[in-house]
């Protein structure tokens, strides 16, 4: 209880200090939670109600061309990881240890797979790709990995960000220690999260593309989800539906190993 | 929102006559659990620097911000010369702060963010100007009025923080832990601006800091807390000199810790009675006694009660670690000159010379 | 640096650290520079004859392809403004409250919704504000059929409705790292030297975040020119914004002559967007800078 008194000089409200009017600030976000929910409210609603009920949501292997769609974006999408990873992590590495000036620029240039639109750089990989790579579905995973390239770099830039990146590898090599080693045993189980944030952000990326694929004639997975809207739309809608969620948990799933991990490991 | 003070006056350099005073009265506020503060009792005269010392988490810097109005209080009362104004927001209560980590303004010149306080009192552009320079300049900075905050190092910056925050002639002047952050040199030159400026203006100050050399040095009081409460205030000297409780005789300056016992008048360690003040205990209990290690000699001998183990040269003053036989370690100041001849290893015996303080066994 | 940490030294000092960089540099040239040269050398190219032309470009900025590229920034604008307003509002709110399960959430969630992609919030939506969407239903319980008033969820409002769903989210995770920069002592030292929030905000707040602000809006401009999924699932082709118009190149359905006016369009659609991100980059720097 704090007692207040009006002094005579000084005009005196009784005021709530320091957290300004909450309410109105979970008004807000009420708000937010209630826009952003109503649709998935709305979906889920949907998805049951079609003929096949709660089946158009536990029934989704079974549906036409699913099996197909989803193993080819399942490997499009590892596909992808591997070759985003195994461009980007040594690259990274390399810009954070060597060319520390040049890592703006190196940003910048990451950025250019969002520069250029999707649905613009089909046209021109349409154009030059030779035929026998166009016939085959893993020209996408190669420019899957363009696409993915700001999101995957942007997670080992904070993941080495946050090691004493230097110090590791002139330890390690004072030791005797090769590259490879190096790399291997001391630079990545130091990296899991940012590898493990950067897999994912590919995967979600790979599993969710559409532009790509539907224009170079490929049925992924997301291709199939549009295409079978003309069939059932309940199990397109239901199958929107547990992507979405599915994603949530994964990157939630990512965050608390992140955070169990900085709280287990902080020494200082 | 300028409120007439008329118990001050402004001279033209900037100097008050006739400052504030301001009294903690038993503030009490608790975070869950934790007592943050615990029945705080603190009284600062008018124009005097009175320095808050103790551990992290204390309560030092939750007392600052209840006067400063950003933290809000269980119960007790915040007086400002004799006026409780702890329902006054802190926009309004005139105090200028100074934070730890640099708060400059980082889109406005070290000139504009000096002359923030003013803009905001609605003071003429040129007003603002004149007065913002004289502050500058008061703090050695005139020549980085048109810097950007990112331009200038971390000294520079807290002084122009001090100079933001003398700018709108506070009643009281709020430091927070503000040296903590810079390098040992550029602390020490900062120290003495802070404590010259302060006694200029004579503004009411109270300066919060775990480094007890600060609050030693730059204090005319200084009161050490401890879990939410003030276990003593009084000047450098006295508290180095008299602390009043083993708490603050340790923080404070280095203490030595040795078994006795209590006997009439005193205690009776290594194996000699020296007078001490033992009110409320019987004799003949086993206590702690606490010694600084000026206040002990040392004489090389055949058979002492300890041995040698380190030297530390400190300058005029050789601090010697004596490993005694009961395994107890002192450390005993010798001038260097002597101590010199005493080699680690050589059987010493020590003794008492000084003041001690007496203190329940641990 | 010594020499353990800096392999390829003997190289040469300049040269070597940037042979490292070589595998990097030829996979993005065969499959990001190759197809945007294809796209920019295409543009000035006659289908038929081969030879250097003008007229792709022509056909390009004229009639229905002009009207795409309007309609399509027009979209971009109304995506970008009111969601950057939005989002601000929201992350502030977030940010204020404290609490860090909520930001996990939120920031999570912001994750999800702004990565994935257009075709599963196109189906949300239609549920949602489909012609017998759930909120559509809702509506008419009240008396009022948005149907009925003009509104379609597969016209230029309805997918501006839609988009606002992943803007939204953008906004939120691109201004929330701004949000945070802005340090707690600023807005005690500006309370305590006697400002008001409103002044505060004026004074410093504001202009410190502007910088980022405008970037982010130009980020979400950027992506919602970009956007093609979410429209191709809504509309399947039938709202004329220069994307959809890009992908129509590629089914097939051309005039004779006009092949190339489809890489035109996409060298139309590279040039807005490389405008964009050069402001963006000059606003980000700006905001480095004090956001240190």
């Amino acid at each position: 209880m704090v007692a207040v008194t009006t002094p005579v000089e000084l005009a005196v409200t009784p005021v709530r200090r320091r957290r300004r009017t909450s309410w109105g600030r979970w008004i807000i976000l009420l708000l937010a939670a209630a826009y952003f929910l109503v649709p998935l409210y709305a979906a889920a609603e949907f998805a049951v109600s079609g003929p096949d009920g709660i089946g158009a949501l536990t029934g989704i292997a079974g549906k036409s061309g699913f099996v197909e769609a989803f193993t080819l974006s399942l490997t499009l999408a590892l596909v992808t990881t591997v070759i985003t990873l195994a461009l980007m992590v040594p690259t990274a590495i390399w810009v954070h240890l060597r060319l520390p000036r040049v890592q703006r620029l190196f940003e910048g240039i990451t950025i250019l797979g969002i520069v250029i639109p999707p649905v613009v750089l089909i046209v021109g990989v349409l154009q030059v790709a030779p035929a026998t790579l166009k016939g085959t579905p893993y020209l996408l995973a190669l420019e899957y990995a363009i696409l993915a390239m700001p999101f995957a770099y942007r997670s080992l830039d904070a993941g080495l960000r946050a090691i004493p990146l230097t110090t590791l590898v002139e330890a390690s090599r004072s030791l005797g220690a090769g590259w490879v080693v190096t790399i291997g045993r001391v630079l990545l189980p130091n990296l899991r999260s940012a590898l493990l944030s950067a897999t994912v952000l590919t995967v979600a990326l790979v599993l969710g593309e559409y532009t790509m694929a539907s224009l170079d004639q490929f049925e992924t997975f997301p291709v199939w989800v549009v295409v079978y809207q003309q069939d059932d739309a309940h199990v397109s809608v239901a199958v929107s539906l547990l992507s979405l969620v599915a994603t949530w948990v994964l990157l939630m799933l990512i965050s608390m190993i992140d955070t169990r991990r900085l709280r287990r490991g902080k020494t200082s | 929102m300028t409120t007439t003070d008329t118990s001050r006056t402004t001279t033209k350099a900037g100097t008050t006559t006739g400052s504030t005073a301001v009294h903690l009265k038993g503030l009490r506020r608790a975070f869950g659990a934790t007592r943050a503060l615990d029945d705080l009792d603190l009284e600062i005269k008018p124009g005097e620097l009175v320095a808050l010392l103790g551990p992290s988490g204390c309560g030092k810097t939750t007392a600052l911000r209840v006067l400063a109005g950003m933290e809000t209080i269980d119960s007790g009362e915040v007086l400002v010369d004799g006026v409780d104004i702890s329902g006054v927001p802190t926009r309004k209560r005139d105090m200028g702060m100074v934070f730890q980590n640099y708060s400059l303004f980082p889109n406005l010149s070290a000139l504009d963010n000096v002359g923030f306080g003013l803009r905001v009192r609605g003071r003429a552009a040129a007003e603002r100007r004149s007065r913002a320079g004289e502050l500058l300049e008061m703090v050695g900075l005139a020549d980085q009025a048109d810097k950007y905050p990112h331009q200038m190092s971390g000294g520079q910056q807290q002084r122009v923080a001090l100079a933001r925050a003398l700018a709108i002639e506070p009643r009281v002047l709020l430091l927070d832990e503000p040296l903590s952050a810079l390098d040992a040199k550029v602390r020490l030159q900062l120290r003495e601006q802070i404590r010259l400026l302060q006694t200029q203006l004579g503004t009411t100050t109270l300066f919060v800091t775990h480094d007890q050399e600060e609050a030693l040095s730059m204090a005319d009081r200084v009161g050490v807390m401890r879990s939410g409460r003030l276990e003593q205030i009084a000047a450098p000297a006295e508290l180095y000199a008299r602390p009043a409780t083993a708490f603050v005789a340790e923080f404070v300056g280095t203490m030595n810790r040795l078994p006795g016992t209590t006997v009439p008048g005193g205690v009776r360690v290594l194996e000699a009675d020296v007078t001490a003040d033992i009110t409320g205990r019987t004799s003949g209990t086993e206590v702690d006694v606490l010694v600084r290690p000026e206040d002990m000699t040392l004489a090389p001998t055949a058979h002492g009660h300890g041995i040698v183990t380190t030297r530390m040269f400190l300058g005029g003053v050789t601090r010697v670690t004596v490993r005694l036989e009961s395994d107890v370690s002192v450390l005993v100041d010798q001038p260097s000159a002597a101590a010199a001849e005493l080699a680690v290893g050589a059987a010493v015996e020590v003794a008492i010379t000084g003041r001690v303080l007496v203190a329940d066994r641990s | 640096m010594p020499d353990i940490a800096t392999p390829g030294k003997r190289a040469g000092f300049r040269v070597g650290p940037l042979a490292g960089l070589l595998p990097f540099a030829i996979y993005t040239t065969i499959f990001l520079f190759v197809p945007a040269a294809a796209i920019v050398v295409g543009a000035f190219t006659d289908p038929e004859s081969g030879s250097f032309t003008f007229n792709n470009l022509g056909t390009a900025f004229s009639g229905i392809y002009a009207q795409g590229f309007v309609t399509s920034i027009q979209l971009s604008v109304i995506s970008a403004v009111v969601p950057g307003v939005l989002g601000l509002v929201i992350a502030y709110a977030v940010q204020m409250s404290g609490s860090s399960g909520l930001r996990r959430i939120v920031s999570t969630a912001a994750g999800v919704f702004a990565n994935f992609g257009g075709v599963p919030l196109a189906f949300l939506f239609i549920a949602a504000l489909g012609s017998s969407g759930l909120v559509v239903d809702w509506l008419k319980l009240i008396g009022f059929d948005p149907y009925e008033h003009g509104f379609s969820l597969y016209t230029f409002t309805g997918i501006a409705v839609v988009y606002l769903y992943f803007q939204i989210p953008l906004m939120v995770l691109v201004i929330t790292p701004a949000l945070e920069g802005l340090r707690p002592a600023w807005r005690e030292a500006a309370d305590n030297l006697g400002a008001s929030a409103w002044q505060y905000w004026r004074m410093v707040g504001g202009p410190v975040l502007l910088p980022s602000f405008l970037g982010s809006l130009l980020l979400l401009f950027g992506g919602a020119f970009s956007a093609y999924a979410t429209t191709q699932a809504l509309t399947s082709g039938s709202l004329a914004i220069t994307p959809i118009q890009i992908g129509g190149f590629l089914n097939g359905n051309v005039l004779s002559g006009q092949e190339n006016v489809g890489k035109a369009l996409g060298l139309g659609m590279i040039l807005v967007i490389a405008a964009v991100m050069v402001v963006y980059a000059i606003l980000q720097r700006r905001a480095s800078k004090w956001l240190q």
